[in-house]
């Protein structure tokens, strides 16, 4: 095992992946990547996957319909030879109140300024592009055919083997139980396997980046939230976008290998580490999806399963350096939209981190803002 | 007995239509981990969540890996049983519409 690095990123999520390839792809040297259990074993390989360039607050629609942008060329910008199965079969947003018709319209503003090509449906028209949606109740959609949905394990895998090309090293099943710092500054971390040596640390373990940061006295506003997704036996094609309904707090989409994924947000959850399913989640689940979309009926639930969302007080990630510690960096609290941003997040990060001029502006993420009061909301979140 | 043709395949995971051969380049890649051929194969991710598939994957890793088979890790095993229709499942509790 090493024991010294000039970077080490903590955590093999998509995200950690993606710091990792964009790092070494700028040039940097001697890059540990270390992950407690196995790549995606973490939010990552347990959320939805969809991408959406649909959001409320500028910054975030720029980091989608860039990471967008990157999705569309991953496998050939990282040389995979697999798919990364991205499909974009549209995000069909529904409004149930006049307050989301309102928003829903602010949104679409702001997006038209960034040329995000999302518009305003009506029931009949939500109804063509899902034939077997129930309209009941519903005053409207937003739609925007160019969103989707990636494979969240082959997204990761690309990254990480690029990152590997590049002289990577990714350690698995290595768990950082602590991190180093003296005199203000990032030293190292300690795994159950030995001390590396370090002066950069970046730190994306989703949830569990609170009790790591805690470690060298440092309190992050991030907590764990379970969110419970299930998928069905796959079917012949028959739903293109994802339907979404932010009044339900579900998701349903058909992934390509034709399954259905659904999921649903429960804001009561306790604040803690839960990966157990629980059958309450399955008849809610399976109640409100086929309230929506009725012919979900016949369809089999193979398989649920929970990941935890890494929830920080206005649902926004944390991005950038930690102020008081010299060489820590964060990636972290992406309250369940990181898969999505995964791909423009990489970039920004290597960019801060090696003190080049960011693509986009990252200082709304930083860390002092809740110190400061300053929360920034983004009123599209599920 | 005939000697088995080189195009033949075995398939190891019947619901989700892996060979063996195809397990094989993948453990040949470096992945040895029940985990990692799970999310990139799909093996054991039909709807017999691995009842087939993973006592042979076990073996062949074994085997790969010069391992135990009792030291390999095996993945999480998850509800419901068996499939069961959302319908059935939305049956099942009280159902306010719209809410």
């Amino acid at each position: 095992m090493k024991k010294t690095a000039d970077y080490v990123v903590i955590g093999g999520g998509v995200i950690g992946c993606s710091i990792a390839y964009h790092l070494a792809q700028k040039g940097a040297k001697n890059i540990a990547l270390i992950e407690k259990k196995y790549l995606t074993s973490g939010a990552t390989g347990r959320c939805g996957a969809g991408v959406r360039m649909q959001f409320g607050t500028e910054t975030n629609c720029l980091l989608a319909k860039h990471s967008v942008e990157l999705f569309e060329n991953l496998e050939e910008e990282l040389s995979y030879d697999g798919s990364i199965e991205f499909k974009q079969g549209g995000y069909l947003l529904l409004a149930y109140t006049e307050k989301m018709v309102e928003q829903f319209h602010k949104n679409l503003g702001i997006q038209h300024q960034l040329g995000i090509p999302s518009s305003w449906v009506t029931p009949e028209e939500a109804k063509e592009i899902v034939p077997y949606l129930n309209t009941q109740g519903l005053l409207g959609a937003t739609f925007c055919p160019k969103d989707g949905h990636c494979n969240p394990f082959k997204t990761t895998d690309a990254y990480a083997k690029a990152a590997q090309k590049l002289g990577v090293e990714i350690m698995t099943y290595t768990e950082v139980t602590e991190l180093l710092a003296q005199e203000g500054r990032i030293k190292g971390v300690r795994t159950r396997e030995g001390i590396i040596e370090t002066p950069v640390v970046i730190l994306c373990a989703g949830s569990y980046s609170r009790d790591l940061a805690a470690t060298i006295g440092i309190e992050l506003p991030i907590t764990p939230e379970r969110h419970q997704i299930l998928v069905t036996e796959p079917v012949e094609k028959m739903q293109e976008p994802m339907v979404m309904s932010f009044y339900h707090g579900l998701y349903c989409q058909q992934v390509p290998h034709g399954g259905f994924v659904m999921g649903l947000g429960d804001p009561n959850e306790p604040k803690e580490y839960n990966y157990n399913g629980s059958w309450q989640f399955l008849h809610e689940m399976a109640a409100k999806a086929t309230f929506i979309l009725p012919p979900l009926a016949n369809l089999r639930v193979v398989r649920q399963w929970a990941g935890l969302y890494d929830l920080t007080p206005d649902r926004q990630q944390i991005l950038g350096s930690v102020p008081g510690c010299e060489g820590f960096h964060l990636a972290a609290g992406f309250s369940g939209h990181g898969f999505m941003i995964a791909p423009m997040t990489g970039k920004l990060m290597a960019e801060h981190i090696l003190g080049e001029p960011t693509s986009l502006p990252i200082q709304m993420f930083d860390f002092s803002r809740f110190e400061r009061g300053d929360l920034f909301i983004e009123p599209s979140v599920v | 007995m005939s000697q088995k043709d080189e195009n033949d395949v075995t398939i190891l995971c019947r619901c989700e239509d892996i060979t063996i051969e195809e397990v094989r380049s993948y453990i040949q890649r470096g992945i040895t981990d029940l985990e990692q051929l799970k999310r990139l194969l799909r093996v054991g991710m039909g709807p017999c969540q691995g009842r087939t598939c993973t006592p042979l994957l076990v073996n062949e890793l074994a085997r790969a890996t010069g391992q135990e088979i009792k030291r390999i890790h095996l993945t999480v095993f998850r509800q419901p049983t068996t499939p069961v229709k959302l319908g059935v499942l939305a049956g099942g509790t009280d159902h306010e519409e719209n809410s």
